[in-house]
């Protein structure tokens, strides 16, 4: 257990912005947790340097009215996340303040000081018991569970238990609320721990118990240009950089919908308000494909929009990724996306800049990288110590300065990341979407998946190479054919040119406001990539290039009707039976 | 309260230095000169007693004897129905000759408004303005910026707007403002009748640096307090450029490390804690805003525009004294276009908006000298019509009247069945005989 020392107190001494300098006296920990007196409110805000009795401390809200002189309490705790049932479907701030909690307490606007518990404390729980008395448990070992929207919400041994320990008492099933005591375990010392289905962690280190294995299973998440070339593991890591308007969070609301996952966190970090407002609005209202419920069941979303406080948008990404840990030491599957990690950089770089420390490139700390790549680190697939498996998919959206790939925190980021999805100003102003650019994109996994996965898999892997190749060859040709123009380029030229038109324009776009295109399943997915794979495949015979541009138009055409249209449909068949044979007769 | 203090310490920048005790951050204080001036300054740091004020009119002529008075309040503006039809400085002082305000008053940068109490917007904007109204609709409680390059007519159009829309109060911050805008502006509004519905806050280009910083926040402040009393503000603010520069100045002057071509690196949320005001609140008023950002050297990557487009929902390109239809886009327009408005509106919009695309490639051709088809000469024919009729900024029509002559331009350069155009939205509005 933690060791519970006297808290220290201090009082403040100098302030610049909301960083604090206060005079202490006790025993005084790096990172942990303050309330600064001030006017009747209490503001928290957290360690950042100690030096003698003096302690640096950011504070987490607008510091406006704090004197000289104000108290400060240490809580002697690190930046904690409250951990248990009850976190889904709910909205928290960077600091784990449930919003609609606080909407409902204070009205339109964020007050200051105003901390509430994140899990609704009154709730009642289902439990049903999984240990027995005498059982021999160690830390993150389950005791029982209780339903959860969809999840089997599995009630753990607190993660600070160390050593072995045995359940002494295990409460009967029943419904009980997260305060009250479920189970008791013994200790080695022969102490007797009492056991809440609430516990605490801190945020900035890893929750993870259990052996790390290589993510080698796919995570579909339905749109084509992901999941054909560049897939994301469950477990793996993805990021999204790209300009303003090309489309990152149009991306990152179609993943967090369809993306096949039991759990999905969306951390909005320092982005428009607006933005987490259309989820919030959707959710409840859409439904999820997989289990029948609503889409809010499956989703927890931390807030800390651009207009909230920086210091707490630094926090609201750990938070995220400790809550999706949680949920993966349940041996569930969750993605977190986080958009904007450029915004969370730069709340660093605000910090770093005020603590004068020697700025690194752009005025980014020195640390940046370090910081970015202990953040993709917290994700990847988990055994448990049952030997089933949990998983943690994080996905991080980039906003570069200026749309340059070539600025620290893009670099720092695809210096971790499996996967690649880089968003371009050409193909977004070409009104190609998803602007995922085929030409720069990459991801790690798919030769993984083609070397650990069935022989179907190996087969689509190499189809996805053949036209993969295509689409370089193609945007070659391309852009010979804009100096030459199309008389100068040979007709077998242009075929391999329209070939790779032809496979962006059925297969790589795809369309977010057609209700069916939208999101495509593995199965049509499969099926789709057949279609393209023997337009791709085939060698074709033109009379002239007037004939070839005519017949991929139509043929692109057709196809994209073919897109838009619910298998359901009875044209369906027929329609792509004339697809086909207009392939084959060619 | 009052404390009164008669040394100043140290002087660089706008920050003057006093020893004092019992100060809070964001605390104001009087300063009387020994030349009878006085002014505002604001506590930014203190270490131990020594406090720093940032002095809102510059330190130019501030000596070490000068009184400093500390107010025991931060800064606030007022607020209420006394304040249209008046003009004030970034300190919120009358430069009109007009009376002080006495009103009620509220703190400036105030809390952010509730994520989780946001709604989805969806109320029509009217600015008449076939540009906007018709291809780029805007929703209450967008925020919205006008990129453009110095020369070009962006305060006109701000002018145009604010006399035009149907909002109840506007509220225009004014930075880095040349007299003469600002004279245009008073004119302008006073011509149209506009003025008794606004409320102005100007820092005109000679006015010390920081209250450049404070204008948005003034105008910010006193809108949320119109839009929590039921009222649908209009906040323009021009030009976000210089008060980005504004900020650059002085946080360079207290040594903070730049991030950017000197900007420091907290230019995103400080831009991102005025746009976001914007609001709509439901069963109260809203906040809606449109900004204008200069672009220097016309460089969208440049950090005020770049930063300003990850935080706005959308922009508007000012180009050669029209709205440039291709690269704007209002991102709420799906919102309103075609719920709100009439039904034929958004498809209405794209037809047009795809024909004048082909018709700029016809134009591209006929520069060149190539032969042209029929059908080009049709889309010359149209893009003519288009300029004159629907990009030109003084156009001044409401939003059916924009969609009637939109369907006269097709009708007089195009058949029926070339428009693209579903045979339903034809038959029930189109102009043909």
């Amino acid at each position: 257990m933690v060791m519970k020392s006297e808290k220290a107190r201090g009082t403040i001494v100098a302030a610049h912005g909301n960083l604090m300098t206060i005079r202490f006296e006790g025993v005084v920990r790096q990172n942990e947790v303050v309330y600064v007196k001030s006017a009747g409110l209490s503001l928290k805000g957290e360690v950042i340097e100690i030096n003698g009795n003096e302690a640096k401390v950011q504070v987490f809200e607008p510091t406006k009215g704090v004197r000289y002189g104000d108290e400060v309490e240490f809580d002697s705790d690190l930046l904690t996340v409250e951990l248990g049932p009850g976190l889904l479907k709910r909205v928290f701030d960077g600091l784990q303040n449930p919003l609609e909690d606080i909407a409902e307490q204070s009205g339109y606007f964020l007050p200051r000081g105003v901390y509430l518990d994140p899990l609704p404390r009154d709730a009642k729980w289902k439990w049903t018991p999984i240990a027995k008395v005498g059982d021999k448990v160690e830390r993150a070992h389950f005791l029982g569970w209780v339903p959860e929207e969809n999840i089997e919400h599995k009630i753990m041994v607190p993660f600070n238990f160390f050593g072995k320990g045995v359940v002494k008492k295990i409460a009967d099933e029943g419904d009980y609320t997260i305060d009250d005591e479920i189970a008791q375990i013994e200790d080695e010392k022969g102490n007797v721990v009492p056991v809440k289905m609430i516990q605490r962690w801190p945020a900035k280190f890893a929750l993870r118990f259990g052996e790390r294995i290589l993510p080698k299973e796919q995570l579909v998440t339905s749109m084509r240009v992901i999941d054909g070339p560049f897939p994301v593991a469950k477990g793996g890591t993805f990021c999204t950089p790209g300009p303003f308007g090309a489309g990152k969070t149009v991306l990152q609301h179609q993943v967090s919908k369809y993306a096949e996952t039991q759990v999905v966190i969306v951390v909005a970090c320092g982005e428009r308000a607006g933005e987490v407002v259309e989820i919030l609005r959707e959710f409840p209202h859409l439904d999820d494909p997989q289990t029948g419920g609503k889409l809010i069941d499956r989703t927890c979303i931390i807030c800390n929009t651009s207009s909230m406080p920086v210091a707490a948008r630094e926090s609201s990404v750990y938070m995220g990724v400790t809550i999706a840990e949680y949920y993966r030491q349940m041996g569930v599957d969750c993605l977190l996306l986080a958009d904007s990690t450029s915004r969370w950089a730069q709340a660093l770089r605000e910090m770093s800049g005020r603590l004068e420390e020697i700025p690194g490139e752009e005025a980014f700390p020195a640390y940046l990288a370090t910081r970015i790549s202990e953040l993709y680190e917290r994700a990847g697939v988990l055994r448990l110590y049952d030997n089933k498996e949990g998983s943690l998919t994080i996905g991080g959206a980039v906003s570069p300065a200026g749309g340059n790939f070539e600025e620290p925190v893009t670099l720092s980021t695809l210096a971790v990341v499996g996967c690649f999805l880089g968003l371009s100003r050409q193909r977004s102003d070409a009104r190609r979407y998803p602007a995922i650019d085929p030409l720069i994109s990459w991801s790690k996994y798919i030769d993984r998946f083609a070397e650990y996965g069935s022989d179907e898999m190996k087969e689509r892997v190499r189809r996805i190479t053949v036209a993969q190749n295509m689409i370089f060859k193609s945007d070659e040709i391309g852009k010979k054919m804009s100096v030459v123009g199309e008389e100068g380029i040979a007709i077998e030229d242009l075929i391999v040119y329209l070939k790779g038109e032809f496979y962006d324009a059925v297969y790589l776009q795809q369309n977010a406001f057609d209700p069916v295109d939208t999101a495509t399943d593995m199965e049509r997915q499969s099926e789709q990539l057949d279609l393209v794979s023997k337009v791709l495949e085939k060698d074709f015979e033109f009379k002239d290039k007037e004939e070839a541009r005519k017949y991929f138009l139509t043929l692109t055409d057709k196809v994209i009707q073919l897109n838009y249209l619910s298998k359901d449909v009875s044209i369906y068949d027929q329609k792509k039976d004339e697809i086909l044979n207009m392939i084959e007769g060619a | 309260m009052a404390r009164t203090y008669n040394r100043i310490e140290r002087i660089k920048g706008s920050i003057a230095q006093v020893k004092a005790e019992g100060v809070m951050l964001g605390e104001l204080a009087r300063i009387k000169l020994r030349d009878g001036r006085e002014t505002l300054g604001e506590v930014i740091s203190f270490d131990g007693d020594k406090v720093n004020l940032q002095v809102y009119s510059g330190t130019k002529g501030v000596s070490t004897g000068d009184q400093i008075r500390f107010l025991g309040r931060s800064m606030q503006v007022s607020y209420g129905e006394s304040m249209l039809g008046r003009v004030f400085n970034g300190s919120g002082d009358p430069i009109d000759k007009g009376p002080q305000l006495m009103e009620e008053k509220v703190e400036i940068q105030g809390p952010s408004f509730n994520p989780a109490k946001r709604i989805v917007p969806k109320r029509f904007v009217k600015t008449n303005i076939p540009m906007i109204d018709m291809f780029n609709a805007l929703v209450i409680s967008q925020k919205i910026p006008i990129f453009s390059i110095p020369g070009e007519p962006y305060n006109e159009l701000l002018a145009r707007i604010a006399s035009q829309t149907d909002a109840d109060i506007i509220v225009l911050g004014g930075m880095g403002l040349k007299f003469d805008d600002y004279q245009y502006f008073r004119d302008y509004f006073t011509k149209t009748g506009a003025m008794e519905k606004t409320s102005m806050f100007i820092h005109l280009a000679s006015d010390p640096v920081v209250e450049c910083v404070l204008v948005p926040d003034m105008a910010l402040a006193a809108a949320e307090q119109f839009a929590v009393n039921n009222k649908d503000v209009l906040v323009l603010l021009t030009d976000m450029t210089a008060f980005s520069d504004a900020l650059k100045e002085i946080s360079i002057s207290m040594e903070m490390v730049p991030s950017n071509r000197g900007y420091p690196g907290s230019l995103y949320s400080d831009l991102a804690a005025r746009y976001e005001k914007a609001v709509d609140i439901q069963s109260a008023g809203s906040i809606t805003v449109i900004a204008v950002t200069t672009m220097p050297g016309d460089d969208v990557t440049h950090p005020v525009p770049d930063n300003t487009g990850y935080i706005t929902e959308g922009q508007f390109y000012l180009h050669g004294g029209v709205i440039d239809p291709f690269g704007s886009l209002s991102r709420l327009k799906q919102q309103v276009m075609g719920k709100v408005t009439r039904e034929d509106h958004g498809d209405l919009a794209n037809a047009m908006i795809r024909l004048f695309a082909d018709a700029k490639k016809a134009r591209d051709r006929a520069s060149m000298g190539f032969r042209l088809s029929g059908w080009d000469n049709k889309l010359l024919k149209y893009a003519g019509l288009f300029e004159e009729k629907m990009m030109s900024l003084e156009v001044n029509l409401d939003i059916d009247e924009q969609l009637n002559l939109g369907w006269e331009l097709l009708a007089e350069c195009f058949d029926k069945n070339e428009t693209g155009l579903k045979n339903e939205w034809i038959d029930k509005y189109g102009k043909w005989k």
